[in-house]
């Protein structure tokens, strides 16, 4: 029993922080730029180049944005244009800088009850969907595919919230679960081309609907204000969006590749 | 879906293949979990044997409201250490979010109410089939403490190792306030919930397979202790 609490005391003597080191930014980012494997490929070389660890805190826009608000990130990464620019208007976010778009997809199951496969018009393939009846799998949680697809819902004149818990089922999850939840319900769901590429459990859904302009998805980056938050890393903060920005963080994103295609296009302009 | 054999054989190969990512990954999930379980029982063991033998008035209500947080959810109390450690919560400024001591606090509000009421029970027991020789010492009760933990030393080890279940498994806390950061605060749970949003879903569940087994072996560990020191061999000298 002594031998016991020896070996617990020597392990808690050993859990003393190891947080002094090398300089780090904690960057608050989205699933996406998580899940399909961008953020791994091309951070090593920031890292190499500047000494800077970036710690990435993956979640749904909603909640990254929220978290910044809190002075709980230097950098926030995220898509959902609106939501971005009001953070900066209020004071939040220094400026927003586009870095890259790509595009949402509309998924589905083979069979295709709504009869959708193959059109370029979202907000007519969403009708159809509503018309059919047939299940929809939405996130349901504020992040930025949430807020583009409520955004085509809207167009649709579909009132969405009625039919919750009928055939439009919000899972209230992120993108992963929200897909597997889909594949397993043989439901549509909306989500961003990237994810979907580097998805593992596509089981028989395939994409039906892409190419409508009204799918764009525009990710920006935005510097928290270290005038609301002063412990904010402000130098090593822009540091890191110059370089996403600059040359060579586009070419990294332009080069990044899921099974051999493209899923994010560079758009930053010239600052 | 693939089968359950592809999933053990790559569970297998992640193990033997000393991946040193997956390595890390299970280190940094013991150090974290076996940390705020020791802080835990060192905390609970004394409040359960307090509440055993001691006799003072709110008692009663002090056991019940321990034993109903047994059962607290992981994402609230991820929230609220969240909210606390938050650069703009109350405690922001010690820097801990998003740390593994971020993690540690949270498991220990988890696990301490588990190590408490279950000691609790099992002293209050031990208590009365020894009240007889511990009045005839003339101890106080509190003075009683050491003694009941030393004979109760066997059922309380279960007691420490269904804390530590409760921590090594859970992912809500942790993934909340360590926020999954790969090489600083990502365990085997929130990996497992990371490759199954990935649809990842066979590395998931083989990671899944490896956390249960890294749990069979402390659990196997602790039954040998226990063993030797059942038998009487010195293992505490």
């Amino acid at each position: 029993m002594r031998m016991i609490f020896l070996f617990l005391a020597g392990w808690l003597a050993a859990m003393a922080p190891a947080l002094a080191g090398e300089r780090h930014i904690l960057l608050q980012s989205t699933t996406s730029t998580q899940n399909s494997g961008l953020l791994d490929a091309i951070l090593p070389a920031f890292e190499a180049a500047t000494g800077i660890e970036v710690r990435v805190v993956a979640v749904g826009t909603g909640q990254a944005i929220r978290n910044a608000e809190r002075g709980d990130g230097d950098v926030l990464l995220v898509h959902a244009r609106a939501a971005e620019e009001a953070f900066v208007a209020a004071g939040w976010g220094v400026a927003r800088h586009d870095v890259m778009f790509n595009d949402f997809v509309l998924v589905g199951p083979q069979d295709d009850p709504a009869g959708i496969a193959g059109g370029a018009d979202a907000v007519a393939a969403l009708a159809a969907i509503a018309a059919a009846d047939a299940p929809f799998a939405s996130r349901g949680d504020r992040s930025g595919t949430h807020l583009a697809e409520l955004a085509l819902w809207a167009d649709t004149g579909v009132d969405v919230a009625a039919a919750s818990g009928g055939w439009y089922r919000e899972t209230g999850s992120g993108m992963g679960a929200t897909l597997n939840t889909g594949v397993g319900l043989d439901a549509y769901v909306l989500t961003d081309r990237a994810t979907w590429a580097a998805f593992g459990n596509k089981g028989g859904h395939t994409i039906l609907v892409e190419g409508d302009p009204r799918l764009h998805n525009p990710y920006g980056v935005i510097l928290v204000n270290p005038a609301r938050h002063p412990h904010v890393d402000a130098e090593a903060g822009q540091a890191f969006i110059d370089w996403l920005t600059g040359p060579e963080g586009q070419a990294a994103i332009a080069d990044f590749r899921v099974d051999g295609a493209q899923v994010f296009f560079p758009s930053a302009g010239p600052s | 879906m693939t089968g359950f054999g592809e999933t053990l054989g790559q569970a297998l190969w992640l193990i033997l293949s000393g991946d040193a990512d997956l390595w890390a990954i299970i280190l940094l999930s013991l150090r974290v979990s076996l940390t705020a379980l020791a802080i835990a029982t060192l905390i609970g063991l004394p409040l359960g044997a307090a509440l055993a033998v001691g006799r003072f008035p709110g008692r009663r209500t002090v056991i019940t409201i321990v034993s109903a947080m047994m059962g607290l959810p992981p994402v609230v109390v991820g929230l609220a250490v969240y909210l606390m450690l938050s650069a703009s919560g109350p405690f922001g400024i010690f820097d801990l979010l998003y740390t593994p001591a971020a993690m540690i606090i949270a498991q220990v509000v988890l696990v301490t109410p588990i190590v408490a009421a279950l000691s609790r029970q099992v002293i209050a027991d031990l208590h009365t089939d020894l009240a007889e020789q511990l009045d005839s010492f003339g101890l106080r009760p509190l003075a009683r403490i050491p003694t009941l933990l030393w004979e109760g030393r066997t059922s309380l080890m279960t007691v420490v190792l269904a804390g530590f279940g409760r921590a090594i498994a859970e992912v809500g806390a942790v993934i909340i306030v360590g926020g999954n950061i790969n090489h600083v605060t990502r365990v085997m749970t929130t990996a497992i919930a990371l490759e199954t949003s990935k649809g990842n879903l066979t590395l998931a569940l083989a990671l899944g397979t490896v956390l249960i087994t890294m749990a069979i072996a402390i659990n196997a560990l602790v039954g040998v202790l226990g063993a030797r020191a059942r038998s009487g061999v010195p293992a505490h000298a």
